[in-house]
């Protein structure tokens, strides 16, 4: 067994009066491949900014390469060779490749001035480490997601890292660049790097991590080896919940298409796509970022417009030039991004779940008839459990899944005959998450016809009834959920066996 | 997960959005007991209250469209520029159409001709600048700068420069009418509109969808919000409230000319701030806006009454105040802000 | 090293093609505007709006904006007039420079320390800042035009050198404060491009909690561009007085908002994090053009507000078209991610 690199024992954090950690440990070997899981306000976080110096723990000690340390500065951490990648990569999207990677350097060495031919050197060293292929001169912002991730840890290394964090560093990327991501993670393994991988999804944490330590509540409560994982003991360790889920299956007899797409092109972004859908009916789309499957579903909710093809509502051909005129035909979306996309979070719970309804709630001299809009609210909070103290309260109070909810809720008003889903779990806790499982279902019962997009793979097999494989702008496989795997629909999507 | 309210909260939360509210009133106060302890014979009389109520209409109009673009996450620095455009225009066809010495009744019409041709002229002016930031996506900032050049210069280029008097004698006496003897018309618009647009702004469809805008445009647009038809109507208002604004310094001055006003642009943006409206966009009311404007007219009116005291230290006290505020308002959130933290970890 | 698909990105050739384009157009309608005299009134009428536009074109690429800076090189250029005059100074024009920049630096460093320590917002910030420099000037100060001190007067009279328009026979005389210019342009381009605090502004106009987690000191660094840039505006008060030989309070104050106008105009981007000496000058250069020499094309003067107008909407709309194309392919990337 290979000594330690990081032990902590019994860290405990508090703010305000409330306690965040309260009494965690964490012990990492060198050159292990560490997994540390837990839901949003379990105190992961917490944990990583005291491991790199951010915050000063209550009680406990920290223990980095056999040093005991009672006090650490984000500097020393820096200097014992903890590096954190955090969400955003931190870095200079204005500035150049090659400055990205080199200003902390000079930085860290106190430079004043700025060497240009250095920069270059030191930038040239930090790409060859782990064989990264980029115009240097290139400004990030010009870079795509997962080559702005490698400039993260380009950058990383250059500081003769020992343990590397990795806040949900997958969190952004396809499946192609998670690939890849896990195979440089991999040859960092091999020099004897460390790292801290910081997920919430199972099969990621299978495939790249050797051992796990999962939180809750600002407390260990599992830790092992990934091994002894799987999806039912994972979801409860989380959330301290048992949930159980079965497929869903239309019980109605299947009547006309709602809606109806006939090969629907759009250059660039996907081609040729028939489908129909019927109501009662949950339609899920699956594909890679890329595969064009967002641009499709926002063509249908009238954000773009397709290049030929026909779009069919109840077996009328319509044209939809606006987001509005999706809406009057009676089709509602929640968008993929929630945060910048779905909501208006400093206004009101009451204001984002309205704002969809406004024209219903004023009264003949176009006023806002304010206790119509009080009873609409109380009415979505009972109905879909949402934990909210006071409709009044800027919805950016409220948790991950009580804010989709209020998205949802937008829809549930209007005289809905298609809702598409994008994504709607995303960073969503897996007990919100089952609640809006729930919630699909009841709907598509009542007889709302769903398209569900997502590329969580189990979350499409519990919840669609029918199954549409994209890939490079085409459909190319229909399954049924209850005849199919999640391996298969991963083979499908990607294109490889 | 059905949660019982607790009163607590909500009650706070209230108080802290209007804490704003509640400060300006105690500016407010203040200043105006300030001034009629320290000129008790002058502050506070009845034609003192008159003069201030001929003197804050046409820059508290102005504010007024400002602070309107200022809540859709714009701004609007062309509102001098329209509102002297708009005088200009309306006074050239004065100046043009109306016959010498021709009787009151006949010249009434012309003077609706002429209130018409300024307000149609706001509006077209907001239009361009609302199509400008809605379908060529030019930052508020930039195009608003560019409309009031454009503006002035129009505006300078049909006159030389030059002002533009001579009116129809009508039209002054029209604009200076005082109801009940006391309250000038100019006032009794303002309140109009003051009203009006709160009213839009706190209950209407229309004002919900514009904070809502101002606040995350992209969410507004998957909400199916017509983002560009909002902004356009926001900057159609302002540009007519500017007209207004111009017609009443026509009215004031008995003429019309390309530079009446301009340093009002800034002062009308620093009342927005002052008042409450986050220059970020979202939030913001009408009450706030008029206390600022208060504010800002009793300080003046109030220096103007020191024969040694230049009417100049408005502008430092003005300056002094608006940092003041921030700074106060600055140390008060990151209060509230860890308070919240706490609230939230628990 | 600048490959031809970063130069079609950068908007600097496109306003230079502007100023050619513009300037051929005088030429080939007068006659009169590649003379001598024209173009030395032309850098003349550049120095003062050029002088601001550095320091304008640094907070903006830092993220933020200053509309305080005419206010700040008002008050600075008026009270070290006064002072001098009432001391009855005869000596150098060095002090007055350094006195004014002093005072502007002071000016600048509350700007700075309200904007990085207390983290409020520039615009609010510089608007009050500058409402209470005004009202200084015109309460405290009672500012009035005023005569300038010896020394000032014989700085304005220094000139460089003499072009003649051997046509008309009109002279102009290039006015010695153009090396002030050069000196500004020169110091600040080694600052932006060779020291860790020129990189830190353009760091924190690009992501300014990055630069915190990299070792930034953000809120030193924008009390020193505050600061500077005040510096900047307390030099180019006193450049301005000594050209125009007396001290007008009024001379500058409305200037801010052109200035900025250039700056975006010359490709500096409004959300900050980039832009260059280089375009923020050619911005100023067609400004200046666009105010000064319609003239020679028989468009009066009344009607040159109406072009500046048109321009900034123009060229800005023609940069946000820019930016919006090259951005819509990455971010339809992003947010699917």
């Amino acid at each position: 067994m290979a000594a330690s690199i990081l032990k902590v024992v019994g860290i405990a954090k508090s703010f305000g009066g409330v306690q965040a950690l309260k009494g965690v440990s964490l012990e990492i070997d060198a050159g292990e491949i560490h997994c540390l899981a837990g839901e949003n306000g379990s105190g992961k976080s917490t944990l990583i900014k005291v491991i790199s110096g951010v915050h000063e723990p209550d009680a406990g000690s920290i223990e980095i390469v056999g040093r005991r340390l009672s006090r650490l500065s984000p500097m020393e951490a820096i200097a014992l060779g903890i590096q954190v990648i955090y969400q955003d990569f931190s870095v200079f999207p204005n500035l150049s490749v090659m400055e990205n990677l080199a200003l902390n350097m000079e930085l860290m060495d106190k430079r004043a001035l700025m060497n240009w031919g250095r920069a270059r050197a030191i930038a040239a060293h930090a790409v060859s480490l782990i064989g990264f292929e980029v115009d240097l001169d290139e400004r990030v912002e010009n870079l795509s997601v997962a080559d702005r991730q490698l400039v993260a840890i380009c950058r990383a290394l250059l500081h003769d890292s020992k343990l590397i964090i990795m806040d949900e560093p997958t969190s952004a990327l396809t499946k192609k660049e998670v690939k890849a991501l896990f195979a440089v993670i991999k040859s960092l393994q091999s020099r004897g790097i460390s790292i801290l991988f910081v997920s919430h999804k199972l099969d990621e944490v299978f495939e790249i991590s050797e051992r796990f330590t999962i939180l809750r509540n600002g407390e260990n409560v599992a830790a092992g080896s990934t091994e002894e994982l799987d999806h039912r003991t994972f979801a409860f360790h989380m959330t301290g919940r048992e949930f159980a889920e079965a497929s869903y299956k239309s019980d109605r007899a299947p009547g006309p298409p709602v809606l109806s797409v006939k090969g629907l092109s759009q250059v660039g972004s996907y081609e040729g796509i028939s489908f129909d859908l019927a109501q009662g009916e949950i339609l899920g789309i699956t594909g890679l970022l890329g595969s064009g499957r967002t641009e499709l579903v926002e063509t249908l909710f009238g954000i773009s417009s397709p290049d030929s093809g026909s779009i069919e509502i109840a077996g009328r051909e319509v044209r939809m030039r606006s987001v509005k005129d999706a809406i009057a035909l009676g089709i509602g979306y929640v968008p993929s991004d929630r945060l910048t996309e779905g909501l208006f979070l400093p206004q009101s719970i009451e204001r984002n779940a309205v704002i969809g309804v406004l024209g219903r709630l004023c009264n003949s001299l176009g006023l806002l008839n304010r206790r119509a809009v009080a009873e609409l609210m109380s009415k979505w909070i009972a109905e879909l459990s949402i934990a909210a103290k006071d409709p009044s309260l800027p919805v950016k109070t409220l948790s991950g899944g009580n804010q989709q909810k209020v998205v949802l809720a937008r829809w549930l008003a209007s005289e809905l005959s298609v809702l598409i889903l994008n994504g709607p779990t995303m960073g969503v806790d897996i007990g919100a998450k089952y609640d809006i499982h729930a919630l699909m279902r009841e709907l598509a019962s009542k007889g709302l016809a769903i398209i569900i997009v997502s590329d969580d793979l189990p979350e499409v097999l519990a919840c669609a009834s029918r199954i549409l494989v994209m890939r490079d702008g085409a459909f190319i496989q229909e399954l049924e959920p209850a005849t199919t795997t999640e391996s298969r629909l991963g083979e499908l999507s990607t294109g490889v066996a | 997960m059905q949660s019982t309210v607790k009163p607590a909260i909500p009650a706070k939360a209230l108080a802290g959005r209007d804490q704003n509210l509640l400060r300006l009133l105690v500016m407010l106060v203040f200043v105006f007991g300030l001034m009629t302890v320290l000129r008790p014979n002058e502050f506070a009389t009845l034609a003192d209250f008159n003069s201030m109520m001929r003197q804050f209409p046409e820059y508290g109009i102005m504010a007024i469209g400002i602070s309107l673009t200022m809540i859709t996450g714009g701004i609007d620095l062309g509102v001098v520029g329209t509102a002297n455009l708009s005088a200009i225009f309306a006074a050239k066809f004065l100046i043009g159409a109306v016959p010498q010495g021709a009787p009151p009744e006949q010249v009434l019409p012309y003077l609706a001709a002429a209130v018409a041709i300024a307000l149609a002229t706001g509006l077209l002016c907001g239009a361009f600048a609302g199509l400008l930031i809605s379908r060529f996506r030019i930052p508020a900032i930039l195009a608003t700068l560019g409309t009031q050049q454009l503006y002035t210069g129009i505006a300078i280029g049909i006159t030389n420069g030059r002002p533009q008097s001579r009116l129809p004698l009508l039209y002054s006496t029209i604009g200076n009418t005082e109801f009940f003897g006391f309250f000038p018309l100019s006032f009794v618009i303002y309140c109009a509109i003051a009203v009006g647009i709160g009213l839009m702004l706190s209950r209407s469809r229309f004002g919900t969808c514009m904070y809502m805008l101002g606040t995350n445009a992209k969410a507004a647009r998957f909400a199916g919000l017509n983002n560009a038809s909002i902004i356009i109507r926001t900057y159609m208002v302002s540009g007519i409230l500017s007209s207004v604004a111009g017609l009443i310094m026509m009215a004031r001055a008995n003429s019309a000319k390309a530079d009446y006003g301009a340093p009002y642009t800034l002062q009308c943006v620093l009342i927005a701030v002052l008042g409450g409206i986050d220059p970020n966009g979202g939030f913001g009311k009408i009450t706030g806006v008029t206390l600022a404007i208060l504010i800002l007219q009793f300080l003046s009116s109030g220096l103007n009454m020191f024969n040694n005291i230049s009417n100049f230290y408005r502008d430092v006290i003005w300056g002094g105040v608006l940092i003041l505020v921030l700074v106060f308002n600055r140390l008060f959130s990151i209060r509230a802000e860890r308070r919240a933290v706490r609230r939230s970890m628990a | 090293m600048i490959s031809i698909r970063s130069m079609t990105r950068r908007s600097e050739p496109y306003v230079f093609a502007a100023i050619v384009a513009l300037s051929l157009l005088i030429q080939a309608r007068s006659g009169q505007f590649f003379t001598g005299n024209n173009l030395v009134d032309l850098a003349r009428a550049l120095i003062v709006p050029a002088l601001f536009s550095i320091g304008c074109m640094l907070v903006i690429v830092s993220g933020g904006i200053d509309v305080s800076f005419t206010a700040i090189a008002s008050l600075a250029m008026y009270v070290t007039d006064k002072t001098l005059l009432a001391s009855g100074y005869s000596g150098s024009v060095l002090l007055a420079y350094a006195m004014s920049g002093a005072l502007g630096l002071l000016m600048g460093a509350l700007n700075g320390g309200l904007i990085g320590f207390l983290k409020l917002p520039t615009l609010v910030v510089t608007l009050g800042t500058g409402s209470l420099f005004t009202g200084v000037m015109y309460g405290v100060f009672a500012a009035s035009a005023s005569d300038v001190p010896p020394a000032i007067a014989a700085h304005g009279k220094q000139t460089l050198f003499t072009a003649v328009n051997l046509e008309s026979g009109l002279t102009s005389n290039m006015p010695s404060q153009v090396l002030i210019l050069v000196g500004a342009l020169v110091l600040v381009f080694l600052l932006i491009r060779y020291t860790m605090l020129g990189r830190g502004i353009y760091a924190i106009g690009g992501d300014e909690a990055a630069a915190e987690r990299a070792g930034f000191s953000v809120a030193w660094i924008k009390l020193f561009l505050y600061s500077f840039v005040g510096l900047l505006a307390g030099i180019t008060g006193v450049a301005r007085i000594s050209m125009i030989s007396y001290a007008d309070p009024s001379t500058m104050l409305g200037m801010e908002l052109t200035v900025i106008a250039a700056v975006v105009l010359g490709g500096t981007r409004v959300t900050g994090g980039l832009g260059t000496l280089t375009g923020t000058i050619f911005g100023v250069t067609l400004m200046t053009i666009l105010a000064n020499s319609l003239i020679l094309i028989g468009i009066p003067t009344y009607w040159s507000r109406v072009f500046t107008g048109a321009v900034i909407i123009v060229g800005t709309g023609v940069s946000a078209r820019q930016i919006g194309s090259a951005r819509r392919r990455v971010r339809t990337l992003q947010k699917e991610a």
